[in-house]
């Protein structure tokens, strides 16, 4: 168990952070602690996890997505068209909208692995390709979706946000993926030492086309449940997901440099990230203010999970 | 006998930038062709001109953003520093203090030096990713610029020299470009004949190397954020100049544009190899087609497909051709 | 059993035009421990790269079992049995011991990684005498020689019919060494062929049946173990007497000479223990030991690299503790370091021959600006005739000169500022025998002409032949210092295992 603790102390630090936070919200809140509040906190918590988990798969493997919000709003927006009218049409609808989202993983995928491209120059060009879509579909928030079924997966039921169970189970369908198959463990090999994985005999391209398409099916979940939550598509919500899955990623101790971290520790940090934005809505600071001290307290928490660097005695460390 | 050896040996180095360059320039000039087909106003120098001064904002922007990621970084801070100088010298020329209203400008560059000594900061003594780093700085900006002006447009004035800066001609030339050459002949000669021209390039390759060569890798570091700051708060002046008026999310449609210009240009997005030449014509790229697209009145989503769809291309050539030659 | 054998038929290999391999014929069988010997840069890593997959020959054939094969990634030499153990380890360092072995040759049931796997992945560990690594330990918290373990039980886990050992036992202590050939032996009876490649004679003594010695990307001969006397081999490998490689041996350097660099009580987190030592002037000192041993560190300190170091370090009186590379290479103090890893320290592999060279004495140009610096380039020509620099055009990228070529641009890059201390990093690794013969003259003339060497080192002979004094370094601290008639091979070896031999021991 220290061991553990020990091995993953950032993820451990952010959770105590996220406990104490939310402590601090629910006591900040005017309402305490209900179903209401929980609810809402939690499926504003799973958006961002969601985008934070498809972030995570293309960090784990050393890279980093700036199309996430992109394929959220794209995904979301083709929601708005899909996701109603028959029971049929609405699974059938579920599978193209993600099936969209793995086809958008994997053009980053093979253009990163296949045609030489820098994931960060890679994904801002995709990003802007499948943002033009999501406008070009719908210029204009709108659309509609099947409300049945996103009470069903927005309400709480026994006093437990339907939102919450879902993470839960996504969370726990992919620790174990990652942690007990042979391609999860790939995964985390490749972003560690691609070359060490290549000498063991991993088919390093093929994971990493893994990676980015996993990435990209996530993400598609996450643009689905914006539909649930939000009832329309719009293409507009990009930039913040991006940044904030990212932000997310880093503060649940996801290492940019790859191989570290886990899809736990993103939902953490999204949720660290969310319970923060909302505390501050709670605050009484000014509401102007909020967006400084937002990013105030991103830079604080990254820059404090940077401070080992101080602790490194050997300079040539600190020059990869 | 390394991988390194065997990858680098079949690369003709010096030929590989040349290429770049002839490719984007030959870009350039189909997109004028192309354009003439659609609009024979195209090839008149008073359209040509016009572009040649919008490209100017874009690529004295740019310059920061290539001497970052010569040094293998990257400045996402560029969106909300434009923004924020331009409010900072549009409140401060029209404040009833003379003296803050005659320093304005200069009040305009050190935001620029500001937020380059903060991005310096996480990234050359945290070593915080320059990734995460200035996107957390860009919010940063973002919510002070919101509280500092209530979410309303600023009000002011726009100081008379920004406005001649960027939309004054001299013989006929847009002003705006004249500067964008002052700036790229100095900027060319710091690459090439200066010690902190050559310590980026080769920072941008091995931080290891340069850093055991005894080199000060933390100063060069630091001034590349700050002139990449002061490049943003520059361009951003001269924009403030052009658009008469500041106001939220102006720098918002910047980022994209300088990154593309920078790295379809032929500069490494890993750092480290790169010429200015390649920027420039970059910068010029991008005007032309998205001045294109506009003229086709395509609609702004499509704008912004195509237009990553051609970056994504020409990214793709050079990685392939890396690919090939194997560097 | 005795059909299955590995053969490879006039095998050439080279890289961007520097050849590394030569029409290679070799061959070995099933049942067998065969050993490869070799200068650094004889074709060794090269020879094992093919076999694994990792590279294409350019020309000829391999072929495993009478059938001819050519393997486009290690993946697909695994599939056939041909398991490689690299030098540069191939371990992942984020991931757990015992995931590491798995990935290495999982089996699945429904996607999922079997449960028994792991019990295996236990047994291999157990089996080479890592019983005390967790499974669940993480490779980057592991220390070379687990690691190594490590390696050695991930290579048995796949069950190969070709075993391929690249210096294997590098930081093995004895007793280790022995459990682990154990185990080849067993895999021996089993029918496995083994490559061993090892720069302790008195391992590849032990272990191996024959031998095969290469040079300048050749095979020169194979032979059985016994059939030729240690010098006998030496000689082969080197291809000539060690007289001819090594100048002269100089004047021992008098006690009058100044005493340049003093470093005394020096340590540094654990791995540098109250290391004390001096240089004079026009004296060549060797830093000795296994590999690791703290003498890297040493380096390192002296030349500002580490933070937190205690004790005291002196050049000409000046005190260097808390400096940084910047200052000390200033010429007022003139240190000058030529790192251990020249590909990734040494050179930036991707730019010039002249930025390479120009790198460390940019700083020199007056305000900064390059045009006003006339002087250094006039020096650097005089640098480039004096080394014997061979390259094509000084615009080229460092890439395309071979290793020697390489090293000589390390070499210039800190001579032109003319220092007076110069630290060397194992500055022959990887060199052809030419280019090595011309650097040890040209550290014997820069003592000569005064300067203070330090000579870290691996290699016995360099440092038997060339230097004055060697300190033979044992886990962080000087386990000894020898000179004169007692640096000698027998005492090297001994001191750095830190064993005492018969009574000439002294402190």
């Amino acid at each position: 168990m220290m061991t553990w603790l020990r091995q993953n102390a950032r993820e451990t630090i952010a959770a105590l952070a996220l406990v104490i936070l939310f402590a601090g919200y629910i006591a900040i809140h005017p309402r305490g602690f209900s179903t209401y509040v929980v609810t809402i906190w939690s499926n504003q918590g799973t958006l961002l996890g969601l985008a934070a988990i498809a972030q995570f798969f293309v960090v784990l493997v050393k890279g980093i997505d700036l199309s996430v919000g992109s394929i959220i709003a794209l995904t979301n927006v083709m929601g708005s068209f899909l996701l109603n009218g028959s029971p049929t049409s609405i699974a059938l609808g579920m599978a193209v909208v993600l099936t969209v989202g793995v086809a958008c993983g994997l053009v980053n995928g093979i253009a990163v692995v296949y045609g030489g491209v820098q994931p960060i120059v890679t994904t801002l060009a995709t990003g802007g390709i499948f943002g033009g879509i999501a406008l070009l579909l719908r210029p204009t928030p709108g659309g509609s979706i099947d409300e049945t079924m996103s009470d069903a997966l927005t309400y709480a039921v026994a006093g437990i946000p339907v939102s919450a169970v879902i993470l839960v189970i996504v969370l726990v369908i992919l620790l174990v993926l990652l942690r007990r198959t042979a391609v999860g463990l790939g995964l985390y090999a490749i972003g560690s030492s691609e070359q060490s994985a290549y000498m063991t005999g991993l088919r390093v391209n093929r994971l990493k086309l893994v990676a980015y398409g996993s990435s990209g099916f996530v993400a598609a979940l996450a643009g689905t449940y914006v539909s649930m939550v939000t009832l329309t598509g719009d293409p507009n919500i990009a930039p913040s997901y991006t940044l904030n899955s990212i932000a997310a990623v880093v503060l649940g101790g996801v290492a940019l440099s790859g191989g570290v971290g886990s899809p736990l520790g993103a939902v953490i940090g999204a949720l660290i990230l969310k319970t923060i934005s909302s505390l501050m809505f709670f605050s009484g600071l000014p509401p102007l203010a909020q967006p400084f001290f937002e990013g105030l307290i991103l830079a604080t928490a990254i820059a404090l999970g940077a401070l080992g660097v101080f602790q490194v005695r050997s300079r040539l460390e600190l020059y990869r | 006998m390394t991988d390194a050896t065997e990858r680098t040996v079949t690369s003709r180095w010096l030929n590989r930038d040349r290429v770049s360059v002839l490719l984007i320039a030959l870009g350039c000039v189909a997109l004028l062709l192309g354009g003439s087909l659609l609009y024979p106003g195209f090839l008149k120098p008073g359209y040509i001109l016009q572009q040649l001064q919008i490209a100017a904002f874009l690529g004295i922007i740019a310059t920061g953003a290539m001497l970052v990621i010569l040094l293998g970084e990257i400045d996402l801070s560029v969106p909300w520093t434009i923004t924020g100088t331009a409010i900072v010298v549009i409140s401060a020329s029209g404040s009833s203090n003379p003296l803050v209203a005659s320093l304005a400008i200069p009040l305009g560059l050190c935001l620029g030096i500001a937020v380059g000594l903060l991005n310096a900061i996480g990234v050359a003594v945290f070593r915080v990713p320059a990734m995460v780093w200035t996107l957390a700085v860009n919010a940063m900006l973002l919510g002070a610029a919101v509280f500092y002006t209530g979410n309303s447009r600023p009000n002011g004035e726009v100081p008379w020299l920004a406005t001649q800066a960027a939309t004054g001609r001299t013989f006929g030339i847009p002003n705006a470009f004249l500067v964008w050459l002052v700036v790229a002949a100095i900027t060319v000669w710091v690459l090439k004949r200066t010690v902190y021209g050559n310590y980026l390039y080769a920072l941008g390759n091995s931080r290891r190397a340069v850093f055991l060569a005894g080199a000060r890798v933390r100063l060069v570091m630091v001034a590349t954020f700050v002139l990449a700051g002061v490049f943003s708060s520059f361009g951003a002046i001269l924009l403030l100049g052009y658009t008469n008026q500041a106001y939220q999310g102006m720098g918002d449609p910047y980022l994209m544009p300088v990154i593309s210009a920078v790295v379809i240009g032929g500069t490494s997005i890993q750092g480290g190899r790169g010429n200015y030449i390649g920027t420039f014509a970059g910068a010029i790229f991008i005007t032309l087609l998205s001045s294109i697209l506009s003229v086709m009145q395509m609609p702004p989503a499509a704008r912004e497909m195509i237009f990553g769809a051609i970056i994504l291309v020409m990214l793709l050539v050079h990685g392939l051709t890396n690919k090939k030659e194997g560097v | 059993m005795a059909d299955r054998y590995v053969e490879l038929k006039s095998v050439s290999k080279s890289y961007g035009g520097v050849p590394a391999l030569t029409a290679v014929d070799f061959r070995c069988e099933p049942g067998r421990v065969h050993a490869i010997l070799g200068e650094n840069g004889a074709g060794k890593s090269t020879l094992m790269k093919l076999l694994a997959g990792v590279i294409q020959p350019d020309a000829g054939t391999i072929s495993i079992g009478g059938q001819t094969v050519r393997f486009s990634s290690p993946r697909e030499a695994a599939e056939q049995g041909t398991v490689c153990m690299f030098q540069e380890l191939s371990l992942m360092p984020h991931l757990s011991v015992g995931d590491n072995i798995v990935l290495a040759a999982p089996r699945t049931r429904m996607g999922m990684i079997e449960r028994s796997v792991y019990r295996e992945a236990r047994e291999a560990l157990d089996l080479v005498g890592a019983k005390s690594i967790p499974l669940g330990a993480r490779v980057s918290g592991l220390s070379l020689s687990e690691r190594q373990l490590v390696e050695i039980a991930k290579a048995v886990f796949r069950k190969p019919k070709l075993l391929i050992l690249d210096e294997a036992t590098s930081a093995l202590t004895s007793e280790l060494v022995e459990t682990v050939f154990g185990v080849l032996r067993m895999l021996k009876e089993q029918g496995v062929a083994i490559l061993f490649i090892s720069h302790r004679m008195h391992e590849v003594d032990a272990i191996a049946d024959r031998i095969s010695v290469f040079r300048n990307g050749r095979h020169i001969e194979t032979f059985d173990v016994g059939a030729r006397t240690t010098d006998e081999i030496v000689g082969l490998m080197i291809g000539r007497s060690l007289e001819e490689l090594f100048p002269p041996r100089r004047a021992p350097v008098p006690d009058t000479a100044p005493v340049v660099l003093n470093v005394s009580n020096v340590s540094w987190a654990s791995q540098l223990v109250d290391v004390s030592l001096a240089a004079r002037a026009g004296e060549i000192v060797g830093l000795g030991g296994l590999d690791a041993q703290g003498q890297q560190q040493i380096m390192h300190a002296v030349f500002g690299v580490l933070r937190g170091v205690t004790g005291r370090i002196t050049l000409n009186g000046k005190r260097l503790n808390g400096l940084k590379p910047p200052r000390v290479k200033q010429s007022d103090i003139g240190l000058a370091l030529v790192p251990e890893d020249r590909k990734t320290e040494g050179l930036i592999p991707s730019m010039s021959v002249a930025q390479n060279m120009r790198l460390a004495v940019l700083g020199r140009a007056p305000f900064g600006l390059l045009d006003l610096d006339g002087s250094s380039e006039a020096r650097l020509q005089e640098l480039i005739e004096r080394l014997a620099l061979t390259y094509g055009s000084l615009d080229d990228p460092i890439a395309t000169l071979s290793g020697g070529n390489q090293q000589k641009v390390v070499l210039a890059k800190w001579l032109v500022l003319s220092p007076k201390c110069l630290l060397l990093m194992d500055p022959t690794r990887g060199i052809d025998l030419p280019t090595k013969a011309q650097i040890y003259r040209l550290l014997t003339d820069l003592a000569a002409e005064g300067m203070a060497v330090i000579l870290q080192s691996t290699d016995y002979e360099e440092l038997i032949h060339l230097c004055d004094r060697v300190y033979v370094f044992y886990r962080g601290s000087v386990a000894k210092e020898l000179t004169g008639d007692h640096l000698t091979a027998d005492a090297l070896i001994a001191a750095s295992m830190n064993v005492h031999l018969h009574a000439g021991a002294q402190a």
